[in-house]
Protein backbone atom coordinates (compact mmCIF):
# COMPACT_ATOMS: atom_id res chain seq x y z
CA UNK A 1 0.00 0.00 0.00
CA UNK A 2 2.06 2.95 -1.01
CA UNK A 3 0.31 6.52 0.27
CA UNK A 4 0.30 9.71 -1.07
CA UNK A 5 0.19 12.62 2.03
CA UNK A 6 -0.81 16.03 1.08
CA UNK A 7 -0.03 18.95 3.63
CA UNK A 8 -1.63 22.15 3.43
CA UNK A 9 -0.64 23.96 6.49
CA UNK A 10 2.55 25.53 7.49
CA UNK A 11 4.66 24.05 10.14
CA UNK A 12 5.69 26.90 11.99
CA UNK A 13 1.55 27.54 12.47
CA UNK A 14 0.28 23.91 12.68
CA UNK A 15 1.10 20.93 13.88
CA UNK A 16 -0.13 18.82 10.12
CA UNK A 17 3.11 18.36 8.73
CA UNK A 18 4.46 16.75 12.23
CA UNK A 19 1.60 14.67 12.63
CA UNK A 20 1.65 13.39 8.97
CA UNK A 21 5.87 12.54 9.54
CA UNK A 22 5.04 11.18 12.86
CA UNK A 23 2.64 8.97 11.41
CA UNK A 24 3.37 8.08 7.76
CA UNK A 25 5.31 5.03 6.71
CA UNK A 26 8.51 4.22 5.27
CA UNK A 27 8.59 4.28 1.34
CA UNK A 28 4.80 6.91 0.90
CA UNK A 29 5.29 10.23 -0.59
CA UNK A 30 4.68 13.62 1.08
CA UNK A 31 3.68 16.28 -1.13
CA UNK A 32 3.52 20.04 0.19
CA UNK A 33 0.55 22.13 -1.38
CA UNK A 34 -0.65 25.94 -0.77
CA UNK A 35 0.78 27.06 3.14
CA UNK A 36 2.13 23.40 3.10
CA UNK A 37 5.27 24.87 0.64
CA UNK A 38 7.21 26.89 3.34
CA UNK A 39 8.17 23.59 5.11
CA UNK A 40 10.42 22.87 1.82
CA UNK A 41 12.82 26.03 2.53
CA UNK A 42 16.20 25.08 3.12
CA UNK A 43 17.46 27.36 6.43
CA UNK A 44 14.51 27.75 8.31
CA UNK A 45 13.91 26.40 11.58
CA UNK A 46 11.83 23.92 10.71
CA UNK A 47 13.86 22.47 7.67
CA UNK A 48 15.42 19.48 9.66
CA UNK A 49 11.53 18.10 9.85
CA UNK A 50 11.99 16.89 6.02
CA UNK A 51 15.64 16.55 5.91
CA UNK A 52 15.31 14.14 8.78
CA UNK A 53 12.79 11.45 6.76
CA UNK A 54 14.75 12.18 3.18
CA UNK A 55 15.80 8.76 3.76
CA UNK A 56 12.61 7.12 4.15
CA UNK A 57 9.84 9.00 2.77
CA UNK A 58 9.93 10.98 -0.82
CA UNK A 59 8.86 14.67 -0.89
CA UNK A 60 7.45 16.82 -3.55
CA UNK A 61 6.29 20.52 -3.24
CA UNK A 62 3.88 22.25 -5.88
CA UNK A 63 5.93 24.63 -7.77
CA UNK A 64 2.70 26.78 -8.41
CA UNK A 65 1.95 27.52 -4.63
CA UNK A 66 5.62 28.23 -3.91
CA UNK A 67 5.46 30.82 -7.21
CA UNK A 68 2.31 32.35 -5.30
CA UNK A 69 4.41 32.99 -2.12
CA UNK A 70 7.13 34.45 -3.79
CA UNK A 71 9.33 31.32 -2.71
CA UNK A 72 10.63 30.26 -6.36
CA UNK A 73 13.84 31.64 -6.20
CA UNK A 74 14.52 30.23 -2.65
CA UNK A 75 16.51 27.48 -2.00
CA UNK A 76 14.66 24.34 -1.02
CA UNK A 77 16.17 21.65 0.91
CA UNK A 78 17.69 18.99 -1.40
CA UNK A 79 15.74 16.08 -2.34
CA UNK A 80 12.88 17.94 -2.71
CA UNK A 81 10.77 17.94 -5.89
CA UNK A 82 9.01 20.78 -7.32
CA UNK A 83 5.89 19.34 -9.58
CA UNK A 84 3.49 21.28 -11.57
CA UNK A 85 -0.50 20.39 -11.48
CA UNK A 86 -0.15 18.01 -13.81
CA UNK A 87 2.54 16.14 -11.47
CA UNK A 88 -0.10 16.52 -9.09
CA UNK A 89 -2.33 14.49 -10.87
CA UNK A 90 0.60 11.78 -11.79
CA UNK A 91 1.29 11.26 -8.29
CA UNK A 92 -2.19 10.99 -6.97
CA UNK A 93 -2.47 8.50 -9.75
CA UNK A 94 1.02 6.55 -9.27
CA UNK A 95 -0.13 6.30 -5.32
CA UNK A 96 -2.74 3.40 -3.62
CA UNK A 97 -4.42 6.05 -1.77
CA UNK A 98 -4.26 9.51 -0.50
CA UNK A 99 -4.46 11.16 2.80
CA UNK A 100 -4.91 15.01 2.98
CA UNK A 101 -3.17 16.19 6.23
CA UNK A 102 -5.30 19.64 6.82
CA UNK B 1 -29.09 54.95 0.72
CA UNK B 2 -29.32 56.40 4.16
CA UNK B 3 -26.09 58.55 5.07
CA UNK B 4 -23.69 57.16 7.61
CA UNK B 5 -22.03 60.08 9.91
CA UNK B 6 -18.97 59.12 11.42
CA UNK B 7 -18.63 61.02 14.77
CA UNK B 8 -15.08 60.84 14.84
CA UNK B 9 -14.20 64.11 14.96
CA UNK B 10 -10.81 64.96 17.15
CA UNK B 11 -10.41 60.95 18.06
CA UNK B 12 -7.17 59.89 17.32
CA UNK B 13 -5.43 56.94 18.85
CA UNK B 14 -2.55 54.81 18.59
CA UNK B 15 -3.15 51.69 16.53
CA UNK B 16 -1.14 48.42 15.46
CA UNK B 17 -2.05 45.65 13.14
CA UNK B 18 -0.49 42.34 13.72
CA UNK B 19 0.18 40.35 11.01
CA UNK B 20 0.74 36.69 11.99
CA UNK B 21 -0.74 34.53 9.44
CA UNK B 22 0.41 33.59 5.81
CA UNK B 23 -0.64 35.43 2.65
CA UNK B 24 -3.07 33.25 1.22
CA UNK B 25 -4.12 29.87 3.04
CA UNK B 26 -6.75 31.87 4.88
CA UNK B 27 -8.46 35.37 4.56
CA UNK B 28 -6.73 37.19 7.91
CA UNK B 29 -3.89 38.77 5.66
CA UNK B 30 -6.48 40.59 3.65
CA UNK B 31 -8.61 41.57 6.27
CA UNK B 32 -5.90 43.24 8.06
CA UNK B 33 -4.78 44.71 5.31
CA UNK B 34 -8.27 46.62 4.99
CA UNK B 35 -8.22 47.51 8.35
CA UNK B 36 -4.94 49.22 8.07
CA UNK B 37 -6.22 51.19 4.90
CA UNK B 38 -9.25 52.16 6.85
CA UNK B 39 -6.97 53.72 9.62
CA UNK B 40 -5.54 55.54 7.24
CA UNK B 41 -8.85 57.61 5.79
CA UNK B 42 -9.12 58.04 9.32
CA UNK B 43 -5.71 59.52 9.98
CA UNK B 44 -4.72 57.48 12.95
CA UNK B 45 -1.67 56.43 14.08
CA UNK B 46 -0.42 52.77 13.01
CA UNK B 47 2.01 50.34 13.40
CA UNK B 48 2.17 47.58 11.00
CA UNK B 49 3.80 44.62 12.08
CA UNK B 50 4.61 41.83 10.97
CA UNK B 51 4.93 38.60 13.10
CA UNK B 52 5.18 34.39 12.79
CA UNK B 53 4.17 33.46 9.41
CA UNK B 54 3.06 36.93 8.85
CA UNK B 55 6.26 37.94 7.41
CA UNK B 56 5.58 35.78 4.75
CA UNK B 57 3.09 38.60 3.35
CA UNK B 58 5.39 41.00 2.52
CA UNK B 59 7.83 38.32 1.08
CA UNK B 60 8.87 39.99 -2.79
CA UNK B 61 8.02 38.35 -6.20
CA UNK B 62 4.21 36.86 -5.33
CA UNK B 63 2.97 35.12 -9.27
CA UNK B 64 -0.18 33.86 -8.32
CA UNK B 65 -1.46 33.68 -11.83
CA UNK B 66 -1.25 29.36 -11.80
CA UNK B 67 -3.09 28.98 -8.51
CA UNK B 68 -6.06 31.68 -9.95
CA UNK B 69 -5.80 33.23 -6.54
CA UNK B 70 -5.83 37.32 -6.36
CA UNK B 71 -1.86 38.82 -5.45
CA UNK B 72 -2.60 41.44 -3.24
CA UNK B 73 1.42 42.23 -2.08
CA UNK B 74 1.01 45.00 -4.23
CA UNK B 75 -1.53 46.77 -1.87
CA UNK B 76 1.24 47.18 0.77
CA UNK B 77 2.83 49.29 -1.38
CA UNK B 78 0.00 51.62 -0.92
CA UNK B 79 1.07 51.02 3.09
CA UNK B 80 4.13 51.96 2.41
CA UNK B 81 2.95 55.46 0.37
CA UNK B 82 0.57 55.98 3.25
CA UNK B 83 3.24 55.83 5.57
CA UNK B 84 5.62 57.88 3.75
CA UNK B 85 2.95 60.64 3.56
CA UNK B 86 2.50 60.80 6.69
CA UNK B 87 6.72 61.37 6.95
CA UNK B 88 6.60 63.92 4.76
CA UNK B 89 2.94 66.02 4.94
CA UNK B 90 2.98 68.35 7.85
CA UNK B 91 -0.57 68.82 6.99
CA UNK B 92 -1.09 64.92 8.06
CA UNK B 93 -1.17 64.27 11.75
CA UNK B 94 -0.08 60.65 11.44
CA UNK B 95 2.90 58.72 12.62
CA UNK B 96 2.91 55.34 10.91
CA UNK B 97 5.29 52.55 11.33
CA UNK B 98 6.22 49.45 9.38
CA UNK B 99 7.94 46.93 11.23
CA UNK B 100 9.17 42.95 11.66
CA UNK B 101 9.95 40.68 14.55
CA UNK B 102 13.78 40.25 13.63
CA UNK B 103 13.02 36.27 15.62
CA UNK B 104 9.97 35.42 13.23
CA UNK B 105 12.27 36.90 10.18
CA UNK B 106 15.14 34.46 10.90
CA UNK B 107 13.82 31.47 11.94
CA UNK B 108 11.76 31.40 8.37
CA UNK B 109 15.10 32.06 6.63
CA UNK B 110 14.16 35.81 5.41
CA UNK B 111 16.39 38.43 5.61
CA UNK B 112 15.35 42.81 5.19
CA UNK B 113 16.17 42.09 1.66
CA UNK B 114 13.54 39.75 1.02
CA UNK B 115 10.61 42.51 1.48
CA UNK B 116 8.31 44.59 -1.44
CA UNK B 117 8.34 47.47 1.56
CA UNK B 118 10.97 48.96 3.92
CA UNK B 119 10.62 47.49 7.23
CA UNK B 120 12.44 48.63 10.99
CA UNK B 121 13.43 45.00 12.37
CA UNK B 122 13.03 44.67 15.55
CA UNK B 123 13.68 42.20 18.04
CA UNK B 124 11.01 40.35 20.41
CA UNK B 125 11.60 42.75 23.62
CA UNK B 126 11.77 45.62 21.43
CA UNK B 127 8.14 44.42 19.55
CA UNK B 128 6.86 43.98 23.14
CA UNK B 129 7.58 47.25 24.32
CA UNK B 130 5.95 48.72 20.92
CA UNK B 131 2.82 46.47 21.89
CA UNK B 132 2.44 47.75 25.27
CA UNK B 133 2.54 51.36 24.09
CA UNK B 134 -0.71 50.63 21.78
CA UNK B 135 -3.80 52.08 22.50
CA UNK B 136 -5.54 49.40 20.04
CA UNK B 137 -3.83 45.96 18.75
CA UNK B 138 -5.95 44.51 16.28
CA UNK B 139 -4.51 40.77 15.39
CA UNK B 140 -5.11 38.71 12.34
Amino acid sequence: MNKLHTVNKSPFDRSALATCLRLAKSGSSVLLIEDGVYAALAGTAKSGMIEDRKGDLKFYVLGADLDARGLSEKPMIDGVETVDYGGFVDLVCEHDSVHSWL
Amino acid sequence: MTDIEFDTEGVKKKFMFVNSKPPYGTIYALEVLEMILISAAFEQHAVIAFIDDGVYQIKKGHNTKATGMKNFSPTYGVVEMEKEDADEDEDIDMVWRIVVEKESMEARGLTEDDFVVDVEVLDSAEMAELMAEQEVVLAG
